[in-house]
């Protein structure tokens, strides 16, 4: 009855506009267990190699949960409708990080190298430059759309990040092989972090003006839609610069990286499935070539595949003239002897790793003292992310937002299973570091960078449909009453 | 776009579920293998991280352990008077491996062993450190340090063993030259340089080498016990001192060679007793002739030719040929030829005569023990064969003893205790042009007829003069001295 007696104050299409929550809430509660666990974790690496809880806990939590809560108080703040998954998680695998970086900072064998001893202080460092960053793009970056004005800039600009290790005087082969750094007083930078953002901004804006073109105008040919030659320009001029990445910076995981997602974003742009058969079919070509030839690619693809010769052959000199590395087998070894539960933090001799045992391998790390239970916890955290990212594409409202959500979501994928396919020895190993887990700044700070576009974009998906203009007519009709 | 968006959503899943994949097949499946894996370093880890058990002489160890600051092994074997117990401790190093008893019973020291699980499972659950067993030896203190003092006062290379003839207990084991394992325990570059040093290349003494069980020596007139067993228990002569057929000289059966005799000694027709007290090659060289190579053989395996012993450190087979002609068997038969024994299968030999005719099977370990030293396994004395019936063992005595008494074994004559003894000159090298070794073999008898130790000494000395260079002169003082602590440690 009092439902005829009080009409409705509001009219149906309004609704949208009051019901969406922003979940910023369980964003902070998630933060909190993102900011715990590590702190737990850290206090444990202490108890099990110093007997006693380390001095520098508060601190470390003190910075972990400053950190957590000036991001999540700039996302309550720039982009309160953003996913609420994306800071916990990104902070979680940053804070566990951090860990495994100060565990492997009190090994004495990595010490006497120079690979440990105040990196955990200099990735706190990095860490808060990472958050820096991220604040600074929901702060600056109030639409992303904004970004497709820049496609062509970010063509010139992600070509030349890419192209700056091969700079002379600026290049520094810090690495065996792989030349995908720089070098800038006693910084050394790794461009090709920030390419990855900045190549997608431009694959983005470009496939969202050229998809049509590159999807009606084409030939069916045995089910498959073919593009005409002239559409096949930009795929093939894409894969030659990730040839001449993987030829001349010797660097097979960034070249798969962004090939890849050059892919994906071609596909999600003109759904045709012939781009994927062709990308396939071109950088399986591409990496078999230049695996054949280039003698640093070969040593890997052949310690992937004898990981144990490798062994051998670093141990005893043979004078081939290539470098032989015992890491493949080292990370085997430690993710053997972790097994099911893992030897406990601390507790583990992943030092044997040696040379990039905090970086490139540090999954063997967590392998060897969380066991098969803590690397796939790590993975789920890392697939959850990924499916946030696309999930934020499926959201998105517009064909960039979609097409940059999935490319930095895809090309995070791929990194993920590049870097751990190779640690792991499911594919041949790259010179490419885990995401939040690896010590490096440029990894850090871009990866945070990845992540604040993300929430930007996901803020836009999920803010609520700005109201309609009030219609006069809809006035009326509720002012006017029955007397 | 949203198809392909969920298609890639799958893809990506995919990509995490291949890592998922490959990591169970890493962590569960080849987990074991990769963990066990002897190049893993962790392996050697594991095998230092806890104080390793201890050889065990008299109550005392003989081993120790000392907690390393450098590298990651935590723990590093240390060593009592290494040099005189390497032939029993062997070595373990963090850089080289383990050798000999260290090796074999490495399961129990370093305490991986399965019959350890349960205590350390128990050690696991009340929080106390893992720690190796024991390996409780059966060698005698005394009789070592005598065995290789006297070895390292002659200052030739050599070697002694000692036995207890009623259970087969080895009580001395010592070789000269010898090292300090301690020297090469560790992983350091001392370490290595030691090792680098001992190695047979560089140091021609090869002081490594455990010459009481794994160098063979001939035996030379030391083996005429054998013959002489051999002799009696086919019925060829049935005492000891009935008169053999043996004329002097004597011509070897199928050559003009005549076999001499050292010096003008009455081997004519020499009852057996005088032929050992004497040392008459043409008497024993004439039995073995006329045994033949068959029946030797067959004597010498029931001493332990032939065959590996296992101690169980490995000794090296002592050799008696089969398929000689009767020349090359009376040649073997005098411990010339290609006869060689062990130190120990010599002293097996005069442990089978002390204990009246049953060789029993030489053993160095005791007993294996949890670290606190609740007994694991203990080794029981065990019958190997019987070369001689009582009879003839003791017929073999009186020999020997004879050649204590008044014959070329003067040198290790106890008094208030029977010894007996056979002395050899083994000639060795192109025509017998090195130096030859000083071989002794002896018993010792208490007055309950009780025999305690047999033992075997061999010398070989570069510095003497030829001449000099006899059993009874270089080997005969260290086998006395060695039977003489095993007796007074009975006291």
């Amino acid at each position: 009855m009092s439902s005829t007696t009080n009409p409705p104050t509001h009219h149906t299409s309004t609704i949208g506009a009051i019901g969406a929550p922003s979940r910023r809430n369980t964003e902070l509660a998630l933060l909190v267990f993102a900011v715990v666990i590590p702190v737990f974790a850290y206090a444990n690496v202490g108890l099990a190699i110093h007997d006693e809880v380390p001095a520098g806990l508060l601190g470390y939590g003190l910075g972990l949960g400053l950190l957590a809560g000036v991001g999540h108080l700039a996302v309550r703040k720039f982009a309160p409708y953003a996913d609420p998954l994306l800071l916990p998680l990104a902070t979680l695998l940053n804070g566990l990080g951090l860990v495994a970086i100060w565990r492997l900072d009190q090994s004495k064998l990595l010490q006497q190298i120079g690979q440990a001893g105040g990196k955990a202080t200099n990735q706190l460092i990095y860490t808060a430059m990472g958050i820096a960053l991220f604040i600074a793009v929901l702060i600056f970056l109030k639409d992303h759309r904004t970004l497709q004005r820049y496609t062509y800039i970010s063509m010139a600009g992600a070509l030349f990040l890419l192209l700056l290790p091969l700079v002379p005087g600026l290049g520094a082969d810090i690495t065996y092989g792989a030349k995908i750094w720089i070098q800038i007083g006693s910084f050394t930078i790794q461009p090709g972090e920030f390419a990855k953002i900045v190549l997608a901004v431009f694959f983005a804006g470009y496939l969202m003006v050229k998809r049509d073109a590159l999807a009606l105008a084409s030939r069916r040919f045995m089910g498959l839609y073919l593009p005409r030659g002239r559409d096949l320009g930009p795929i093939i001029v894409v894969w030659i610069i990730s040839i001449l990445i993987l030829v001349f910076e010797t660097d097979l995981g960034t070249s798969l990286l962004f090939f890849g997602m050059f892919v994906i974003m071609l596909y999600v742009a003109t759904e045709r499935t012939s781009w994927i058969v062709f990308g396939l079919l071109m950088s399986a070509a591409g990496a078999v070539g230049v695996a054949r030839f280039e003698p640093h690619v070969k040593t890997r693809v052949q310690a992937w595949l004898d990981p144990m010769r490798e062994y051998t052959l670093s141990r005893t000199p043979n004078g081939d003239g290539l470098v032989h590395s015992e890491q493949a087998m080292q990370a085997l070894w430690a993710f053997g002897s972790g097994g099911t539960l893992g030897a406990g933090w601390g507790q583990g001799h992943s030092e044997l790793i040696r040379f990039a045992a905090n970086s490139d391998f540090i999954l063997a790390t967590f392998g060897e003292e969380l066991g098969l239970a803590g690397i796939m916890a790590i993975l789920l955290i890392y697939g959850l992310i990924v499916e946030r990212g696309v999930r934020t594409a499926l959201a998105a409202r517009d064909p960039f937002g979609k097409l940059l959500a999935v490319g930095l979501s895809g090309a995070f994928a791929l990194q993920v299973f590049v870097v751990a396919g190779g640690v792991m020895g499911l594919i041949p190993l790259t010179g490419m570091t885990m995401p939040f887990l690896a010590y490096g700044g440029s990894s850090v700070i871009a990866n945070w960078a990845l992540i604040g576009v993300l929430i930007r974009i996901s803020d836009t998906a999920r803010r609520p449909a700005p109201a309609p203009a009030p219609n006069p007519d809809a006035e009326m009709t509720q002012v006017v009453r029955p007397s | 776009m949203n198809k392909p968006l969920r298609r890639i959503a799958i893809f990506c899943g995919l990509l995490v579920l291949a890592l998922l994949i490959r990591d169970n097949w890493l962590q569960y499946v080849k987990a074991d293998t990769l963990r066990e894996d002897p190049d893993n370093r962790r392996v050697l880890i594991a095998r230092y991280a806890t104080p390793r058990g201890d050889i065990i002489v008299g109550g005392n160890p003989i081993t120790g352990h000392t907690e390393t600051t450098s590298g990651d092994f935590k723990f590093k074997r240390t060593y009592k008077n290494g040099a005189m117990w390497a032939p029993v401790t062997g070595f373990v190093s963090q850089a080289y491996g383990a050798n000999q008893l260290e090796s074999i019973q490495d399961g129990i020291l370093s305490g991986t062993d399965d019959r350890l699980f349960f205590r350390n499972t128990l050690d696991m659950i009340t929080g106390k450190e893992k720690e190796g067993g024991n390996v409780v030896t059966t060698l005698n203190a005394a009789a070592q340090k005598a065995a290789y003092d006297g070895l390292k006062k002659q200052g030739g290379k050599g070697a002694v063993a000692a036995i207890e003839p009623s259970t087969g207990k080895i009580l001395a084991l010592a070789s000269f030259p010898s090292y300090d394992p301690s020297t090469i325990a560790g992983g350091g570059d001392s370490d290595a340089a030691a090792w680098k040093k001992l190695d047979k290349k560089n140091n021609p003494d090869d002081p490594m080498l455990n010459r009481a069980l794994r160098e063979v020596y001939p035996p030379g007139s030391t083996f005429k016990v054998v013959t002489a067993a051999a002799a009696l228990e086919n019925g060829l002569y049935t005492t000891a001192d009935e008169k053999t057929k043996s004329p002097d000289p004597w011509v070897m059966e199928g050559t003009t060679t005549k076999l001499p005799n050292e010096g003008n000694i009455p081997c004519e027709n020499a009852t057996l007793r005088v032929a050992l007290q004497y040392s008459c090659n043409t008497v024993f060289g004439k039995i073995g002739s006329d045994l033949g190579n068959d029946k030797m053989l067959e004597e010498a395996k029931k001493f332990g030719f032939t065959e590996e012993q296992f101690t169980p450190t490995r000794t090296s087979a002592s050799v008696f040929s089969d398929d000689m002609n009767p020349s090359q068997t009376a040649l073997s038969s005098i411990g010339q030829f290609n006869t060689a024994a062990t130190p120990l299968q010599m002293a097996m030999v005069a442990s089978a005569v002390a204990n009246n005719g049953t060789l029993m099977k030489p053993y160095m370990v005791d007993e294996l023990q949890t670290h606190n030293l609740d007994a694991l396994e203990k080794t029981d004395p065990e019958e190997l064969s019987q070369p001689l019936t009582p009879e003839n063992a003791q017929i073999l005595q009186s020999m020997m003893e004879t050649v204590v008494e008044d014959g070329t074994g003067k040198n290790a004559r106890i008094p208030n205790v029977k010894v007996g003894g056979k002395t050899g000159t083994a000639q060795h090298g192109v025509e017998n042009s090195e130096n030859p070794y000083a071989w002794f073999i002896s018993y010792a008898k208490l007055s309950d007829n009780s025999s305690p130790v047999a033992v075997a000494v061999v010398v070989e000395d570069d510095n003497a003069v030829r001449d000099d260079i006899s059993g009874g002169g270089l080997a005969a003082p260290i086998a006395k001295s060695v039977m003489e602590a095993v007796i007074d440690s009975k006291k």
